[in-house]
């Protein structure tokens, strides 16, 4: 029997109910996708499909895209240097003048510390093995702060690499796809990095929250900190190397400590990508946790304790007596 | 009811059309340039589509229209899946369900009735990001993003004089 001729067959929804419906239903579809990619983390999954998917996707088209306005800005960039060139000349002749003198005061120290780490034996860290990617999209709204990058897994990159502009940290890779990665800018809401305040030897979660300035969360500082003073990264927790430039401190509007970037002096165009392993990664995750657990029953036996030689010539202890420390044991 | 008052539309012409604008819009303003040493602004283009759909006419496209729109911003941006549909949608509703009443307003109330709805949709956003991320999201980058979307509603405007006339049914 048709719906038509049926006992609801007079029975006409207004449009406007049968438009909320739908709303409702998109509405409970979205929830459950923001929800629930919440819950399985961001690069896991169908979602970390979708997601590596559309990089690989919008990496080329953006690249095409921006190419024009690259052009169009290294013109203006062009026209700009040729109209301030004599102004320039003069305050880079300065600025020689004054590196020159800190240029041998650098040398000095360069032969000082190889001299000095020679004689102690000190093993420097090996360099890092870094590749250079060009930013072909970038998000600056108020809930992602984050860029794409044309190189990815094909030329090594992994997921937590530290990226660096010419001026210093700039975020980390998020998420990778064959020829695109997704970095995560350190002003991103969910980025958080620990940093070092090297003058005062102060400790503190660098943490974004979607405006320029990052603030300093979890500060842990003997000294009162200064405007100016270096922000560098601690290297603790192992995702980045410890001693990479971030940033100056600053006092934000609202009164808390926070951080004007170092990459913000110049626009992030080019970035480099550190090939840095994170060395909780250098033991197999496999021997830190096996899979099963050894019981009393599958338990190598226990090494026999040591036998100790007791010297000759001292008494033999008798009950009641207080037995001598040995001079070890002191 | 006669003819002359009812016009079918198109769903391609008057959701297609301006969604695959808004795309388009999106992809562009993503891209890494300096405007005299400024980045670019980022409007939510798909706000505006969005609030043009619900006055147009009450339909059952446009919510999923914006879903998809919302899941390639958030692609596009990076950000959590499902953040940019709700965003969307919290646009749409209110708009909907006031549409007798919010179609005869004219431009500047309109303006304003834009800027009451772009409003409520960033302080969700602004919620749900600060609650993910365990942080209060930066009131003034939300602030620059809202004024750049408000900015949009006379390129609503002209969606909403384009196609308000072909159905007379929903006036």
């Amino acid at each position: 029997m048709p719906l038509r001729e049926g006992p609801f067959g007079d029975i006409r929804p207004s449009i406007l109910w049968v438009a909320g419906l739908a709303l409702a239903m998109a509405g409970m579809v979205a929830a459950g996708v923001y929800f629930s990619d919440h819950r399985a983390g961001p690069r896991s999954g169908v979602y970390g499909a979708a997601r590596r998917g559309a990089d690989s996707i919008a990496a080329p088209a953006d690249a095409v895209i921006s190419t024009p306005f690259r052009w169009l800005d290294h013109g203006a960039g062009w026209i700009g240097d040729y109209v301030a060139a004599g102004s320039q000349n003069h305050d880079l002749k300065r600025e020689v003048m004054r590196e020159r003198r800190w240029r041998d005061v650098a040398m000095a120290l360069q032969l000082e510390n190889a001299r000095l780490r020679a004689l102690m034996g000190v093993r420097t860290d090996p360099p890092i093995p870094m590749v250079v990617g060009q930013t072909v999209l970038e998000a600056r709204g108020p809930f992602s702060h984050g860029r794409l990058v044309d190189v990815g897994a094909a030329r090594g990159v992994t997921e937590g690499n530290p990226v660096l502009s010419d001026h210093g940290l700039v975020g980390r890779v998020a998420g990778v796809a064959p020829g695109a990665s997704r970095i995560l800018m350190l002003t991103d809401a969910e980025s958080r990095v620990p940093v070092l305040l090297p003058r005062t030897n102060g400790r503190a979660i660098l943490t974004g929250d979607g405006g320029s300035n990052p603030t300093l969360a979890f500060l842990r500082t003997h000294d009162a900190l200064r405007q100016g003073d270096r922000v560098l990264t601690s290297g603790d927790g192992g995702v980045f190397p410890r001693g990479l430039p971030v940033g100056t401190v600053v006092r934000g509007f609202d009164g808390d400590w926070r951080v004007s970037l170092d990459s913000d002096e110049a626009p992030v165009d080019f970035v480099r990508i550190l090939l840095f392993t994170d060395f909780s990664q250098l033991a197999p995750p496999a021997g830190l946790a096996p899979a099963t657990l050894a019981t009393t029953a599958t338990a190598p036996p226990p090494p026999p304790p040591p036998v100790l030689k007791t010297p000759e010539a001292s008494p033999p202890a008798r009950p009641g007596l207080p037995v001598p420390a040995s001079p070890a044991g002191r | 009811m006669s003819a002359l008052t009812v016009r079918p539309l198109n769903p391609l012409e008057w959701l297609g059309g301006p969604a695959l604008a808004c795309a388009a819009a999106s992809l562009l303003f993503a891209v890494p340039a300096r405007l005299f040493g400024w980045p670019l602004p980022e409007p939510v283009f798909p706000m505006a589509a969005a609030f043009a759909w619900a006055i147009i006419r009450p339909s059952v496209l446009p919510p999923f229209v914006l879903l998809g729109l919302g899941f390639f911003l958030d692609l596009v941006w990076g950000g959590p899946l499902g953040l940019w549909p709700i965003c969307l949608l919290i646009t749409y509703a209110p708009v909907l369900f006031a549409q007798r009443f919010v179609s005869q307003l004219e431009f500047l109330a309109l303006w304003a009735s834009y800027a009451v709805v772009c409003a409520l949709s960033l302080a969700a956003g602004w919620v749900l990001v600060s609650l993910r991320a365990a942080t209060a999201v930066n009131m003034l980058a939300v602030v620059w993003q809202y004024v750049a979307t408000v900015m949009l509603f006379p390129v609503a405007f002209l969606v909403i004089k384009r196609y308000e006339r072909a159905d007379m049914r929903f006036r």
